[in-house]
């Protein structure tokens, strides 16, 4: 019965959008803010409330659907508006609304010299709500919706301060990429219900089995579709130039929208779809080639920005790419514990740079900033503690959520997936505390008019809680198997990636046999594979001796010999190409863009000027002809006109008679 | 010879001849005032054919509606003159093609 | 019988038709209509129509046409103010489409006239035709014409002192 209040959560944010956008500018800017916050706020009580709910449920059912109503049918197909609860879903739920209400609190403080203050605060609870909808829908077309409306959203908050021509193109161009990675998952959804006949999840993940055949094209297409969707949602290869130009948004939206939740939300899919994936190990492979892949080349790019917050962005790309690297060897508990892990400290990076931002007055390159950290005390420890979380220090969060991720990618992959894991995570480590130290030590490069200062406490408070979250957020993960047989995440989302390799092998078998095919061989694939404790162990402490040989790099390089870092790239050809993000934005410029442009001109010119305007201006002018001609008929002699009767009256008399 | 009556037909052929006749003037002639007998003379033709039919077939209808049509033509070529007259102060002329102001 | 009285009278209305038509002098056109008319009202008696031909000749010949006369006294028409009877521009052209238009017409209808047998007449009673009968017809079965008919010659009579007047008042 608790349960019932599910529809509740994303109705929260929704109102308190539409309060804000349509009379935010009537009750002020603390009523706008209260409201706000107060909306996300309820929401994540009544997560857990709902979380209790589902914990009462009797034993044996993990999953609840609420139908809220159907909303339409067209023949066979038949979509309701539904909200579904299983573990992920409440995970997810939590993290959204959770950290969503921490960063809410955060903007509060941050926006509060900005214009349009209350139409800041009607996009974000939108995000929230349309976030919301996706983790919590019961079918592909309602996730597909939020979606769609976690895009928009993004396109409105990137271009929030819509009068820089930069800010609009770089909404533009999320929207635009964003576009082409729903395109693909829209085909997905479609080759879905041809095959299954219904677009519910738990319909198709059960029928999954049974239906596809293990390694098969369906399977296949189906799965590398969703994939190609998950990349332009969640900024992987090829479609992440959207996500460095969308740091022309506010550092809120920046901390929301492009590190904990919607870039996740191509994360949540794969896992969500487990079962299509698992049926094919081709498409996971690719998953995995690209997460790796991604994670080194963002990690390389990073190292060389000097925009703050284009670090921050590069390094999301690079720790997404971790996750699709775990989803695409088959460990999808350790891609959410790391989806965990990271929205705490990202967020809290993310929020801390703008606290940085906001105290040195809008200044955002690191090369004009540096010994901030006596002036901004808070900033800095929570700062680090979220640096050190992401470069996988022992005993923070990110350690264990690494740790896992590249543990599953040596044993379950191939040492190929480990080794660009391995070398992401010293990059990792290595651009990061260069962040660090080029802001927080040295020298101050600050401009002198500037004074900079800790930032008001109701923008401290949130960093205070995010980096608490981040450093004991591992205790989610912990592999406690061997001593006290729990790991809590991976039992907690056991009902959820539950997956019958055995029987799924079996009903393909039985299946081509039936269509009169021969079934390749999959004995090897049932082995089973025991956890190897040894094995763990050793690579923990690699990892760790990693992350601090980046460390110390980072403190070399910038620290201790400051000429250092222009000394050894002098002359280095490849630093060009790196500082320039590898020309991929001009490749895409000059593939699409322009021809797009170009082709559009054509158009112009030739269909739309001379075909369409001379058909309509040409229909025009003969009907003007025609008239003229009709107008000799009206002479002003009556007698012509007497004609006229009398010839009308006899051609009548004649065909009568 | 004597005994014999006329046929219907060769009546209906006399107010035949005398409307196309009349249609004739209406085309032919430019005088406005002759334009209008010629009208009298297709409205005199419909009287002859309702009288026939009327004689032929012992009905009284017909001659009722030929009654009426004096009536009508009555108030027509009082009005109709009335016209003539107010044209006439506007230009002193009664040629017809000469009122053909009302064009394009 | 009949038949002697008929063929004459009617080529006489004939010839009077054409004569208002082809007449150079509109007094000419008028008198040859009067002509006409009184032709016409000998027919009617031939038809045993009494009362329609006293009335054609008193409303038609007696007021109509002198009401004519008077406005063509009035507009002071003289003899030979219209040429003739030419046409605008395409004097032949007009002249041959009409010859061909009457005759074509007159045709046609002679062919369907002949073609039907109907020239049986009824026999009729001693009081066809007379002023009695019609009368009773008249305000029995039609009364609602006849009223109407008199509202008509109400309006017409405003309409032309109206249309008429000397607009100096």
């Amino acid at each position: 019965m608790l349960l019932k209040l599910t529809c509740l959560i994303p109705l929260y944010p929704l109102i308190g959008s539409i309060i804000n956008g349509f009379f935010g500018l009537k009750i002020g800017k603390k009523a706008v803010g209260f409201i706000a916050c107060g909306s996300m706020i309820l929401s994540f009580l009544t997560s857990v409330l709902v979380y209790v709910g589902y914990l009462m449920l009797p034993e044996g059912q993990h999953v609840y659907e609420q139908v809220a109503w159907t909303w339409f049918g067209a023949g066979d197909f038949i979509v309701d508006f539904g909200f579904q609860i299983d573990p992920l879903t409440l995970v997810m739920m939590f993290v959204v609304t959770g950290v969503g209400s921490i960063i809410h609190v955060y903007a509060v403080g941050y926006m509060q010299e900005e214009f349009s203050y209350y139409r800041f605060f009607a996009y974000f609870n939108l995000f929230a709500s349309a976030m919301l909808l996706l983790v919590m829908g019961n079918n592909f077309l309602l996730m597909f919706i939020g979606w769609e409306g976690v895009g928009c959203c993004s396109y409105f908050l990137i271009g929030y301060y819509f009068e820089k021509k930069s800010a609009c193109d770089a909404g533009t161009k999320a929207f635009v990429v964003n576009r082409v990675g729903d395109f693909a998952f829209l085909l997905a959804v479609m080759y879905i219900f041809n095959v299954f006949g219904t677009i519910d999840f738990t319909d198709v993940m059960h029928a999954a089995p049974e239906k596809l055949i293990y390694g098969g094209e369906i399977v296949t297409i189906i799965t590398m579709l969703l994939f190609v969707g998950a990349t332009g949602k969640s900024a992987q290869i090829p479609l992440y130039t959207w996500l460095p130009d969308a740091m022309e948004g506010p550092t809120p939206v920046s901390a929301l929208i492009h590190a904990a939740t919607m870039v996740t939300a191509g994360v949540y899919m794969v896992v969500r779809c487990s079962v299509l994936f698992n049926l094919s190990p081709m498409t996971m492979t690719v998953v995995a080639f690209i997460g790796g892949g991604t994670a080194v080349m963002a990690a390389t790019i990073g190292m060389t920005q000097f925009d703050i917050k284009r670090v921050l962005a590069y390094s999301t790309v690079s720790q997404i790419g971790y996750m699709f690297l775990a989803c695409g060897v088959g460990a999808y508990t350790a891609a959410i514990f790391h989806l965990v892990t990271h929205a705490f400290f990202k967020a809290c990076l993310f929020l801390g740079s703008g606290s940085v931002i906001h105290g040195i007055h809008g200044e955002q390159d690191m090369r004009k900033m540096g010994g901030l950290k006596k002036h901004m005390p808070v900033t800095y420890w929570t700062f680090v503690v979220s640096t050190l979380a992401i470069a996988g220090i022992f005993p923070l969060s990110g350690f264990f959520s690494k740790d896992e991720v590249l543990y599953h990618s040596l044993m379950d992959g191939n040492i190929i997936f480990w080794g660009m894991g391995v070398s992401a995570a010293l990059l990792t480590a290595f651009y990061m505390f260069r962040l660090v130290f080029m802001t927080f030590h040295g020298e101050s490069r600050v401009d002198p008019s500037v004074h900079p200062h800790e930032s008001p406490k109701v923008m401290t408070m949130p960093l205070v809680i995010l980096a608490g979250l981040a450093t004991v957020g591992g205790l989610l993960g912990i592999p406690f198997h061997h001593w006290w047989h729990m790991h809590i995440l991976h039992s907690w989302l056991e009902p959820v990636l539950h997956f019958d390799l055995a029987s799924a092998l079996q009903h393909s078998e039985h299946m081509l046999h039936q269509a009169g095919q021969h079934a390749p061989s999959w004995t090897h694939l049932l082995e089973p594979t025991e956890h190897q404790w040894w094995t763990e162990l050793l690579l923990m402490c690699f990892s760790l001796a990693v992350a601090v040989v980046g460390i110390f790099g980072a403190y070399m390089f910038y620290i201790k010999r400051p000429d250092l870092p222009d000394k050894f790239t002098e002359g280095q050809w490849g630093l060009d190409m790196v500082q320039n993000k590898y020309y991929v934005d001009e490749l895409y410029d000059d593939a699409f863009v322009q021809p797009t442009i170009e082709g559009s001109k054509l158009l112009w010119k030739e269909c739309d000027a001379k075909a369409i305007d001379g058909t309509v201006n040409g229909t025009a002018k003969i009907i003007g002809w025609c008239s003229r001609q009709a107008q000799t008929l009206q002479s002003g002699f009556v007698r012509n006109y007497a004609l006229f009767i009398v010839v009308g009256f006899i051609s009548l008399l004649l065909v009568m008679f | 010879m004597l005994e014999e009556t006329v046929p219907l037909s060769h009546y209906l052929m006399l107010s035949a001849t005398l409307f196309v006749i009349g249609v004739a003037g209406v085309l032919i002639r430019r005088n406005v005032i002759v334009v209008f007998m010629s009208i009298e003379i297709m409205l005199n033709a419909v009287n002859i054919s309702l009288i026939s039919f009327d004689h032929y077939m012992n009905l009284s209808n017909g001659q009722i509606f030929s009654f009426m049509v004096m009536c009508v033509a009555a108030a027509e070529v009082s009005v109709g003159l009335a016209i003539i007259i107010a044209m006439h102060r506007n230009k002193p002329t009664v040629n017809l093609d000469d009122f053909n102001l009302l064009k394009w | 019988m009949e038949l002697l009285i008929f063929y004459p009278v009617a080529g006489l209305c004939v010839a009077l038709a054409l004569g208002v038509i082809f007449n150079n002098s509109p007094v000419g056109s008028a008198i040859s209509l009067i002509g006409m008319m009184l032709g016409l009202a000998a027919i009617f008696v031939l038809q045993q129509a009494h009362f329609i031909a006293i009335l054609q000749i008193i409303i038609y010949a007696g007021a109509i046409m002198v009401l004519f006369m008077f406005v063509i006294m009035l507009l002071n028409l003289k003899q030979g103010d219209d040429k003739g009877w030419a046409s605008r521009d395409q004097n032949l052209l007009l002249s041959v489409l009409t010859g061909f238009l009457t005759l074509g017409v007159l045709y046609k209808i002679a062919e369907v006239l002949f073609s039907v047998d109907m020239n049986t007449p009824a026999t009729l009673p001693d009081t066809f035709g007379t002023v009695a009968v019609i009368g009773e017809t008249l305000f029995t079965d039609f009364v609602l014409p006849f009223e109407v008919a008199s509202i008509l010659l109400l309006a017409a009579m405003v309409g032309a002192v109206v249309l008429a007047k000397n607009k100096l008042d």
